[in-house]
């Protein structure tokens, strides 16, 4: 049927439906282009060297490459017991020529992340090797220190020889392979790791409760105040928005210091006594109240822009119909502020999870949170690539609840002041 | 938000509750910032109210921390808020450069996949900015621009586009097409047509758009801390290490000056809010 009905041609005899495809297809290349320059930059500097970080973060051919003689010896050790003399010769040759090429050093840091204990061992063999003899090295390198005789560090030293591993992430849940390549976990002292993990998400949580309870009564009230208070309020929100990260934090050090006007006033209203004044900063609860106030426009201005949009006839209504104000409030304004809700709690919660900053300056020993751990690692341990995982493992955290946001809420909705 | 005369008490005492509740989240959000000013005029080194103070006595107030901020001889707050004008300048040219002409291709409607792309396009605004610092320090160090102004505006622009896109886009939902169809049929050529018609009315998105990009930059820590050099220092740096190491009141001064900064950019941005809403015809 459709072969029967005649082509609708353009002037130059082209058939429409062509045309305007041809056209679409243009119009598309061109819009596709705007957006190039950006897009370029972003994955030249920004995409590329995030996975330039994944590929870091199991890169592991640095101690492979080191010790090529070693590890092509270990390949028929089971791990059981002490590996064979010429093990502990390919080793010993390994280790003379990083020796001379002076690049001992580094594989000594690189063992010590995989067990504490190689670096002084692996200088007393430097020291001791020079008066080495001929033949059996095994018995040589086991005299110059006991460990050189524990079956676990060699078992250390076997676990780094694939060139890839994913090691690194297994640490950052506390976590290890063992001889047998079982997966488990660290002994319980020492899972500093998840305690971080786990103190992350509760922060973040409740730095979201405390910025939503706080949120939703002064959105309400900008919301439905007349135009005139409420820009004036709004100022209130605004400039805390405005202002530096910085500022804040270091107002909140002032308030909350030992000394601080905080304190100052809870022993005016007779709290605490005045010598018995308690610590508020360099712990979680300085986290705690620095982040939610910092956090809190994040919270307000979703909350708001969907609540200007709720007519006050709808809750005149409910009321009209018999219900009272809660009632009315409960089962008519509460479902219609829903989006908001979404949308501001997601936000705080992807922002609170990434905190570096205030932790750092606020949080003392106990307030602080993932970030510093990789910051700390990225700038004291200089473990770059267990930085690089543990950074991963928060973006892929990150990288979900952002996914979450994007099909509830959508990215072109995000609202900015 | 008088209430009429029929309210039951109950609901009377429940709205004065909500209101003192109001009050206080007000209080908590803008109270501490307000510390700040009379403590960067105290004319002794604690970071406490002394008695004078509270007497409200003139001479327990002082500038000599502002003498101290701009004419201290140890005190690197002038390299410092150059580096940072500098820098935040560079990478706000950048930001909304790149920026604006994205948002005009995103905001077509022959943009194919244009979710994902707006996604992704974002994503360095909610990536937190450890792993954004993790990662560009690592490609700044490969390509040997670490410890340069040029590494540190990149890695600004790279974190001030998402926010000019975000605005620039909202100011193109209600833009009416129908302007640049009139300019293209009265033969003006497209560059023509946004120079003169488009430009002119997105101006104030474009302008907030920078206003965000500006103060995100001069405001970055966590990537210049991992960028910077000895002479990329900038005025955030510093107070980061001000507060870790003495908290001084040298940098309350500063923080004075970058709240009364912050105070000029705000309004700037509420005003162009204004005039943006007021073209598009967008009245509440």
């Amino acid at each position: 049927m459709s072969s029967e009905i005649q082509k609708i041609l353009t002037t130059d005899g082209i058939p429409l439906e062509e045309s305007l495809r041809k056209a679409e297809k243009k119009n598309k290349l061109k819009a596709f282009l705007l957006v190039c320059p950006l897009l370029l930059f972003l994955i030249i500097t920004y995409v590329f060297p995030i996975g330039d970080m994944l590929f870091r973060s199991v890169d592991d051919r640095m101690v492979t490459n080191m010790l090529p003689k070693t590890y092509k010896a270990m390949e028929n050790w089971d791990g059981k017991d002490l590996p064979d003399e010429n093990v502990f010769e390919a080793f010993y040759l390994d280790y003379k020529k990083l020796v001379e090429e002076k690049t001992f050093g580094k594989l000594a840091t690189q063992l010590n992340y995989e067990k504490n204990g190689f670096k002084s061992i692996l200088k007393k063999l430097k020291r001791k090797m020079k008066k080495f003899e001929e033949g059996d090295y095994k018995e040589q390198i086991m005299s110059v220190h006991k460990r050189w005789a524990n079956v676990e560090y060699w078992r250390a030293l076997k676990r780094r020889a694939p060139a890839y591993s994913y090691s690194k992430y297994l640490k950052g849940i506390d976590m290890y392979e063992d001889e047998n390549g079982k997966i488990v976990q660290v002994p319980e002292d020492r899972r500093v790791h998840k305690i971080l993990w786990v103190r992350t998400v509760e922060v973040a949580f409740f730095v979201t409760v405390l910025c939503f309870l706080m949120a939703y009564p002064i959105a309400h009230l900008l919301a439905t105040l007349p135009m005139k208070y409420s820009n004036l309020l709004m100022i209130c929100v605004l400039l805390p928005f405005w202002t530096s990260l910085l500022v804040r934090t270091a107002s909140w050090m002032i308030l909350l210091q030992q000394q601080g006007i905080v304190n100052d006033f809870f022993v005016w209203i007779g709290l605490v006594s005045d010598d018995n004044r308690p610590e508020m900063m360099y712990n979680k609860t300085g986290t705690y109240v620095a982040m939610t106030q910092i956090l809190l426009p994040f919270m307000v201005l979703p909350l708001y822009s969907v609540m200007k949009t709720i007519s006050p006839s709808l809750m005149r209504a409910g009321k009209s119909l018999g219900g009272t104000p809660f009632i009315a409030f409960w089962k008519i304004y509460f479902p219609l502020t829903i989006p908001g809700i979404g949308a501001g709690c997601l936000l705080v919660f992807i922002l609170a999870i990434g905190y570096y900053i205030t932790p750092a300056l606020v949080g003392g020993a106990s307030g602080t949170l993932i970030s510093n751990q990789i910051a700390f690692h990225m700038k004291s341990t200089l473990d770059w690539s267990f930085a690089s995982a543990m950074g991963l493992m928060l973006l892929a955290g990150v990288l979900a609840i952002y996914w979450v946001y994007n099909k509830l809420v959508g990215v072109d909705n995000i609202k900015l002041g | 938000m008088a209430l009429p005369k029929y309210t039951e008490p109950h609901y009377r005492i429940w709205h004065y509750f909500y209101l003192f509740i109001c009050s206080c989240v007000f209080f908590f959000l803008i109270a501490p910032l307000f510390v700040i000013f009379p403590l960067s005029f105290n004319a002794e080194e604690f970071l406490v109210f002394s008695d004078g103070m509270k007497r409200l006595d003139p001479d327990a107030f002082s500038l000599r921390w502002y003498e101290d901020m701009i004419y201290g001889t140890k005190n690197p707050w002038g390299l410092a808020a150059k580096n940072s004008f500098i820098i935040a300048l560079f990478a706000t040219l950048g930001s909304v450069l790149l920026g604006t002409v994205a948002a005009l291709g995103l905001s077509s409607r022959h943009m194919p996949y244009k979710g994902i792309i707006m996604a992704a396009l974002i994503s360095p605004m909610i990536v937190p900015l450890i792993i954004s610092g993790v990662a560009i320090f690592f490609f700044m160090a490969k390509v040997g621009l670490a410890a340069t102004h040029t590494g540190i505006v990149l890695a600004h622009i790279v974190l001030g586009t998402p926010f000019v896109v975000i605005t620039v886009t909202a100011t193109l939902s209600g833009f009416d097409h129908s302007v640049t169809r009139a300019a293209a049929s009265l033969g003006s050529d497209p560059v023509n047509t946004f120079m003169k018609i488009t430009l002119p009315l997105i101006l104030p998105g474009v302008i907030s758009g920078g206003l965000f990009a500006f103060v995100t930059s001069f405001d970055e820590v966590v990537v210049v801390l991992f960028l910077a050099g000895l002479d990329n220092t900038t005025i955030p740096i510093q107070m980061w290490t001000g507060l870790r190491e003495q908290l001084s009141p040298t940098i309350l001064a500063v923080a004075t000056c970058l709240i009364v900064l912050s105070t000029l950019i705000l309004v700037t941005a509420e005003l162009l809010r204004r005039r943006s809403e007021r073209i598009r015809g967008i009245n509440r």
